[in-house]
């Protein structure tokens, strides 16, 4: 054991906070879920990509830099301690370009993931339909092979920065006689293709951060297919589940949170103990924040050194939505009745964006698999409890 | 950057498991509580001869000169069986103040205690009294700004009973005339790393604890039968344990970090410490508590096994320092304006 960075991750780290320093943009984007929000992102994107910083885990030849676990940590600290931007195209680098990395055709990987990188396509995601939630096998949206083109019909729902996104991966039914997960293919979707209607759902803060994406006999080529057809289920739990939700969660962006909260308890020392249980939910946000941390680098070491991690990697999920719930629900205890208020309201002194945060934090027990559905994984294949 | 144990730590880990497993059996623990001292000696020589008492002794005074590090995936197994011996005491906390103090006291009794044949344990002020003080042949008492080397014919012992029947519990008096082997700042500082020391020591036999738990309700689960079915199929039951490995999962690395912070002498260490503490007995309180829950009325006689672990972790939770001093010991440092908070103040 030691914990102590090496000259190379020291440098590493000094290298990205120079280039954060000069280039991350000194005041905060508009919201990615307005239009010039998204064009705001997708051209921070660019600039990323530019200093080679886009997708630091993806090999020199695409544009990353071979990074593994401990530097990508690395990367997200320093990201998210000179609160650099969101990432608008989360989707496509961080869960799709992997998958198309172990799967897609050499063709594929040349015409997709260069236009990933740079932010020119921005995706997103087509799991989840009215039927299909939690029981994602009951995927019904067709997807019918005629000569050499896919005709799709269905509709999928709650996508993700579908409502300007430029494509869309999903899972269709291509086995009409087939039940649950067999019988399911990965299909790349181009949003701009006829038959497409894609309809906005305004979310919690009224922006419309998802989508209803319908199909009506969307015709889409052959080459889209990612992986064997039938063979969608298994390419879309490609990816190991903790390395993806690294990526997706890092805890950077948790022990930024909980610095902040901090920071808003002691700006608010007049008031925020008239509630003696906030200090102690403070406390138990720094610790929480830090035990993330420290578990995701110990797992990350495991795993670079060649170890294997399975179904634990379900308790991942549960800890950093419930963390993250936990800290913004004690920022709306300290900021009391400004709580409510939104950033431009006059009498809306030093609430930050903490209420989107809370928001936010509202989906994250519910996207990614519901933390019902982990705790099950959890208790039946981590623990081997009884289906 | 390396977080993880080397083959050999882990390797020994698993032979000392197998080890503890077979030989310290709940039937042995229910034994010693029948005995007078509630303490083998042949387990003593047998937990010797594995190299584990004197683990931590430096070389020059007999033993293997090992650290925090290499002995807390032990303290660990120690927990998981409820160990009653003071080998984590020893280990931990009563070896590493002997070795600090130094001199004649280290060069008399470390020896002894590497080749089994004496046992030191610690008093300190913040524990209420002393475990095991009556198999002492050396007591170690914290009295202000003041540490005494003292033998068992030179105090008093009081008997105080636990609810937990292998804990045994000393209240100890020091004569008014005895004389203190170190005074002032340094017997402060040693005060300070030997409260760490405890706590780290609780803190993994917690994690210990909590894991024996969740296997013992897994292994009941998965046979008692209700409505027709094994209730551990049921989810609200699922989701009571589900809940103990999530919090069992992110408490591990946090005591490893504590163990290593006191190895390397780091400036954090006390507070590793105490997040270790937090997390630790956190997790192994709700190990307790919802493992009754599933285990229905067969979680309640004295004859079921559980009890023999959840009372330890109970007791644990409140010996070197309580959720209190633990928490605010992390609140003087995080409301200061020397914290480094953020995502950058882990490791750096
Ligand atoms: C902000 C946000 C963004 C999203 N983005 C995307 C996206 O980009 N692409 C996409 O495809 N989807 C997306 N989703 C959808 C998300 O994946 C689903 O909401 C999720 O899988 C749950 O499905 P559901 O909403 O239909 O809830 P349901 O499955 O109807 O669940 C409702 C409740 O019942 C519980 N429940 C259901 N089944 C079980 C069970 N077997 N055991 C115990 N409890 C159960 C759930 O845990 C939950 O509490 C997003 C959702 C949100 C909130």
């Amino acid at each position: 054991m030691d914990l102590a960075f090496t000259k190379e991750q020291r440098d590493f780290r000094q290298e990205i906070r120079t280039w954060l320093a000069a280039n991350a943009p000194a005041q905060p984007l508009q919201s990615f879920d307005t239009e010039q929000g998204f064009q705001q992102h997708r051209e921070w994107e660019a600039v990323l990509n530019e200093g080679r910083w886009g997708m630091v885990t993806w090999p020199e030849e695409l544009g990353g830099r071979g990074c593994d676990l401990i530097e990508w940590l690395i990367f997200e600290e320093e990201y998210y301690r000179a609160r650099a931007p969101l990432r608008v195209n989360q989707n496509g680098i961080f869960l799709l370009g992997p998958t198309l990395m172990e799967y897609g055709t050499p063709e594929q990987k040349a015409r997709i993931l260069p236009k990933m990188a740079n932010g020119e396509e921005v995706w997103s995601q087509g799991w989840s339909e009215p039927n299909a939630g939690s029981d994602m096998a009951a995927i019904r949206s067709r997807a019918e092979l005629v000569g050499d083109k896919y005709v799709i019909n269905g509709q999928k729902t709650w996508s993700t920065r579908a409502v300007w996104a430029d494509w869309c991966f999903g899972m269709f039914r291509t086995d009409p006689e087939s039940e649950r997960h067999h019988g399911l293919t990965f299909i790349l979707v181009p949003l701009d293709t006829p038959g497409i209607t894609v309809r906005p759902i305004p979310q919690l803060d009224g922006l419309p951060g998802f989508a209803e994406i319908f199909f009506d006999n969307v015709e889409v080529s052959v080459d889209n297919r990612l992986g064997d057809e039938g063979a969608g289920w298994r390419v879309a739990m490609a990816t190991a589940g903790f390395e993806r939700g690294l990526m997706l969660r890092s805890p950077a962006r948790f022990q930024e949170t909980a610095r902040r909260l901090v920071e808003l308890y002691r700006e608010n020392s007049a008031t925020a103990d008239h509630d003696p249980a906030v200090k102690d939910a403070v406390i138990r946000a720094y610790l929480d924040a830090e035990s993330y941390c420290l578990t995701t680098y110990q797992t990350a070491c495991r795993l670079s050194q060649g170890g294997k991690i399975g179904a634990e990697s379900s308790t991942n999920k549960i800890f950093w939505s419930e963390l993250d719930q936990n800290m913004h629900a004690t920022a709306m205890s300290i900021l009391g009745a400004r709580a409510e208020l939104l950033p431009l309201a006059p009498d809306a002194v030093g609430v930050g964006s903490w209420l989107d945060g809370w928001l936010f934090a509202q989906s994250g027990p519910i996207y990614a698999g519901t933390n019902e559905i982990q705790r099950n994984i959890i208790a039946e294949r981590m623990l081997g409890m009884p289906r | 950057m390396d977080f993880t144990f080397t083959e050999e730590q882990l390797l020994f880990q698993e032979s000392v498991r197998d080890f503890l497993f077979n030989e310290v059996t709940p039937e042995r623990i229910r034994a010693s509580w029948q005995s007078d001292t509630g303490r083998e000696h042949l387990l003593w020589q047998q937990l010797t001869d594995l190299g584990l008492v004197g683990m931590t002794v430096p070389e020059e005074h007999g033993g293997l000169g090992m650290n925090e590090v290499d002995f807390i995936l032990l303290a660990q197994e120690c927990g998981y069986v409820a160990l009653p011996e003071p080998l984590v005491h020893t280990a931990l906390v009563a070896v590493p103040l002997l070795s600090d103090l130094g001199g004649e006291l280290a060069a008399q009794w470390l020896p002894k205690i590497a080749a089994g044949q004496a046992k030191a344990l610690v008093g300190l002020e913040q524990n209420l009294l002393v475990e095991d003080a009556h198999v002492a042949d050396l007591l170690l008492l914290q009295r202000g700004d003041a540490i005494y080397a003292l033998t068992p014919e030179q105090v008093s012992l009081r008997h105080n009973e636990s609810v937990d029947p292998s804990r045994r519990l000393y209240g100890v008096d020091i004569p008014a005339d005895a004389a203190p082997a170190v005074t002032g700042d340094i017997a402060v500082d040693l005060t300070g790393k030997t409260l760490n020391r405890g706590a780290l020591g609780a803190a993994a036999q917690a994690l210990g604890l909590a894991q024996r738990m969740v296997d013992m309700s897994v292994q009941y689960t998965g046979e008692r039968q209700q409505f027709g079915k094994l209730i551990g199929s049921f989810q609200a039951v699922k989701h009571h344990m589900a809940n103990v490995a999530v919090a069992l999962e992110y408490a591990k690395a946090p005591v490893h970090r504590a163990a290593y912070s006191i190895a390397m002498d780091e400036v954090r260490a006390g507070r590793a410490v105490s997040h270790a503490k937090l997390v630790a007995c956190a997790a192994a309180n709700l190990a307790a508590k919802n493992s009754v829950q599933v285990h229905g009325a067969m979680g309640y006689p004295w004859e079921v096994d559980l009890h023999i672990f959840m009372k330890k972790a109970w007791a644990l939770a409140n010996t070197w320092g309580d959720a209190g001093y633990h928490k605010a010991r992390v609140a003087q440092y995080i409301f200061s304006d020397e914290a480094q908070l953020g995502a950058v103040g882990t490791f750096s």
